[in-house]
């Protein structure tokens, strides 16, 4: 028990450690994907937009649902929200606390990418290149509207031989890159000083339902694992058990069928008692056989009686 | 038995870290295998879809059975699946979860493939450079060419050296249109799959936790006693060979002492274990005889009590090694009267 009991300690006092780490881990990830990532704006009047501003939403939608799927208290949460009552009752502070942890560390990952996508600015130059008043660069005023919304669109295309050398069009890109920066630091102080307030002024709210509601997230999350643990230990002693049942009743059957000397004298007795009785190569055969055409039910009350 | 149970805790808690551990090996390792490929567009009209899409979809689908291959517990399946009913009914549900949770692991690496492959564009910009809408993306107004001939100017488009298109089409329009295309239905795909999972792990728990639990239970001990068994086996085996071995050498010994008339117990009784290991053969001469007797003429399959002074495979060779010899039977059938 002193080794189930060191692992559970471990376990207890991990569980946050582990939860945080798949965040950081996903976080990492995030940043990862964004600069392997090869960006290619389209360049074309409809398809910027698109382009851009799916880039911009739709990898944290996927970041959030896998921040979701990888974390394990999810599925603990979604167990006890819908778990029939039976004799326990069900405390709605309890899983509104750790739906909102999970919420919380599902979000890191999504917004890292948003803010870095963000700072960087090719996503906001390419969805908005289109959208910018003409009147305000030099370059644009005289176009026609036509000829400048396709212009436009190029701009995020630097190398594109309508844009290359077009100052307007490093204009725009520079103002748009100006505005897609002061957003994405913009969005970073605010969330800091929403976590920071958030921490700090928690205490002053109710600090005893949610030390309660903390603890009572941790014992069903443990609650939980040693369950899986006593159930695994459950059906490896079941298992144990069904193999010697069978090993006894295929020595009963042998000894039935074979007429064989009972045993006169007991060397090497630790050695007899491991063979089972089953001492020749037709008995292994048979033993083998068996068990693979008929596999004992799984039923050890006998055994247990023994 | 202590030694058992640490391993076998080892192994259930560790099982679908294991697995998963598995899957994620495969999901690397088919991202590497993507950029290690040295993709060559042929840049021929009919050619191009057919290897863009072959590189797309051949290679998810290797991995999916390679997923299945390197899952220890396919043979498990397959085992459960086959065997005869006999004395233990056989529950679908358990077969069903136990091939579910592997074609799930098996599916990560597929996924992989087809998200990169689509997210990098060259698959699509192969596969699809002959489908351009060139009214809306070139100049469509080329009235020497005829459809054909702009198919072959179209399907140019991935091999950038040889491109002689570029007043029908400027190439980096047409490529950057067929990559934002392949990288929409990149993410598009991640999307989806990433929702599948999520509804299949979430929607679980509403619905079947119980069938779940059972389903999950009963997989774990087919498991847990087929790895118990074949301990089982393996421990008796060595017990078998070691008496088998012991009687071998005991059986070496009596001949030898009947055959050479050596005066039993000559050794001082002092040497202690040493001795009694030694099992009675102590010269080169009859240790050379023992080890050609256990070459040329293997004792059989069979372990006899040692009260009954028969000669084992030493002295008889081609001695059938499964029928209890006929004196024994005749004592046998006389005790079974008791």
């Amino acid at each position: 028990m002193d080794r189930f009991r060191m692992i559970f300690q471990y376990f207890q006092s991990n569980s946050e450690s582990v939860m945080n780490g798949i965040c950081g881990l996903l976080a990492l990830a995030s940043v990862k994907m964004y600069t392997s990532f090869d960006f290619s704006c389209p360049c074309l009047p409809q398809y910027n937009m698109a382009y851009g501003l799916g880039i911009m939403f739709i990898p944290p939608v996927i970041l959030f649902l896998c921040g979701l799927i990888l974390n394990r208290q999810s599925l603990v949460m979604l167990e006890e929200w819908r778990r029939p009552q039976g004799r326990r009752k069900k405390d709605l502070a309890v899983i509104r606390y750790m739906c909102s942890s999970i919420m919380q560390r599902a979000m890191v990952a999504p917004v890292v990418w948003i803010v870095v996508t963000l700072l960087d600015g090719k996503c906001l130059i390419c969805a908005f290149s289109g959208s910018m008043d003409p009147e305000k660069f030099v370059g644009f005023a005289n176009v026609s509207a036509v000829q400048v919304q396709q212009l436009l669109a190029k701009v995020p295309c630097k190398d594109d031989e309508l844009v290359r050398n077009n100052v307007s069009s490093k204009a725009v890109s520079r103002y748009l890159r100006c505005w897609s920066q002061a957003l994405g630091w913009s969005i970073l102080l605010i969330l800091i000083i929403a976590a920071f307030l958030a921490r700090w002024l928690r205490p002053c709210f109710d600090q005893a339902t949610l030390l309660q509601a903390h603890h009572w997230s941790n014992y069903i999350d443990i609650e939980q694992k040693i369950f899986e643990e006593t159930c695994c230990e459950h059906s490896r002693l079941f298992a144990h058990r069904c193999i010697l049942h069978f090993f006894e009743s295929m020595r009963q059957e042998i000894k039935l069928h074979s007429f064989s000397l009972p045993r006169e004298r007991e060397a090497p007795e630790g050695e007899e008692d491991l063979l089972q009785g089953i001492t020749d190569q037709d008995q292994v055969n048979k033993l083998l056989k068996t068990w693979y055409y008929e596999k004992p039910p799984l039923d050890v009350s006998q055994a247990a009686q023994r | 038995m202590d030694k058992f149970r640490m391993i076998f805790q080892f192994f259930q808690s560790n099982q679908e870290s294991f697995m998963n551990g598995i899957c994620g090996i495969m999901a690397l390792a088919s991202t590497q295998m993507y950029s290690a490929f040295d993709f060559n567009c042929p840049c021929l009209p009919h050619y191009n879809l057919a290897y863009g899409l072959g590189i797309l979809l051949v290679p998810p689908f290797i991995l999916f059975l390679l997923g299945f291959v390197l899952n220890n517990n396919i043979s498990m399946l397959a085992e459960e699946w086959r065997r005869p009913q006999g004395q233990r009914g056989k529950d679908p549900a358990v077969l069903r979860y136990m091939f579910c949770s592997m074609a799930q692991r098996a599916m990560i690496a597929p996924a992989v493939w087809v998200s990169v492959t689509l997210l990098d564009g060259k698959c699509i910009t192969c596969a699809f450079c002959t489908s351009l809408p060139v009214e809306t993306l070139g100049n469509a107004s080329h009235p020497h060419l005829s459809p054909g001939e702009i198919q072959r100017v179209l399907a140019r488009i991935p091999c950038k050296e040889i491109y002689n298109g570029q007043q029908l089409i400027a190439n980096e329009v047409a490529v950057r249109y067929l990559r934002c295309i392949s990288q929409a239905l990149g993410w598009c795909f991640v999307l989806l799959i990433t929702t599948l999972a999520f509804l299949v792990r979430s929607l679980r728990p509403c619905f079947s936790q119980a069938a779940f639990l059972k389903s999950r239970y009963w997989s774990h001990y087919i498991d847990i006693e087929r790895k118990l068994f074949d301990e089982t086996c393996a421990e008796h085996a060595r017990s078998f060979a070691k008496v088998c071995i012991q009687q071998f050498f005991e059986g070496m010994s009596t001949d030898l002492v009947a055959a050479r008339c050596h005066l039993p117990r000559k050794a001082p009784v002092d040497a202690g274990e040493a001795a009694e290991k030694l099992l009675g053969i102590t010269d080169r001469g009859t240790m050379n005889m023992a080890l050609k007797s256990w070459h040329r003429c293997k004792p059989p399959l069979h372990l006899h009590p040692p009260a009954l002074p028969t000669g084992n495979g030493w002295a008889g060779e081609g001695q059938p090694p499964t029928h209890p010899s006929a004196p024994r039977r005749e004592t046998a059938a006389y005790y079974s009267w008791v």
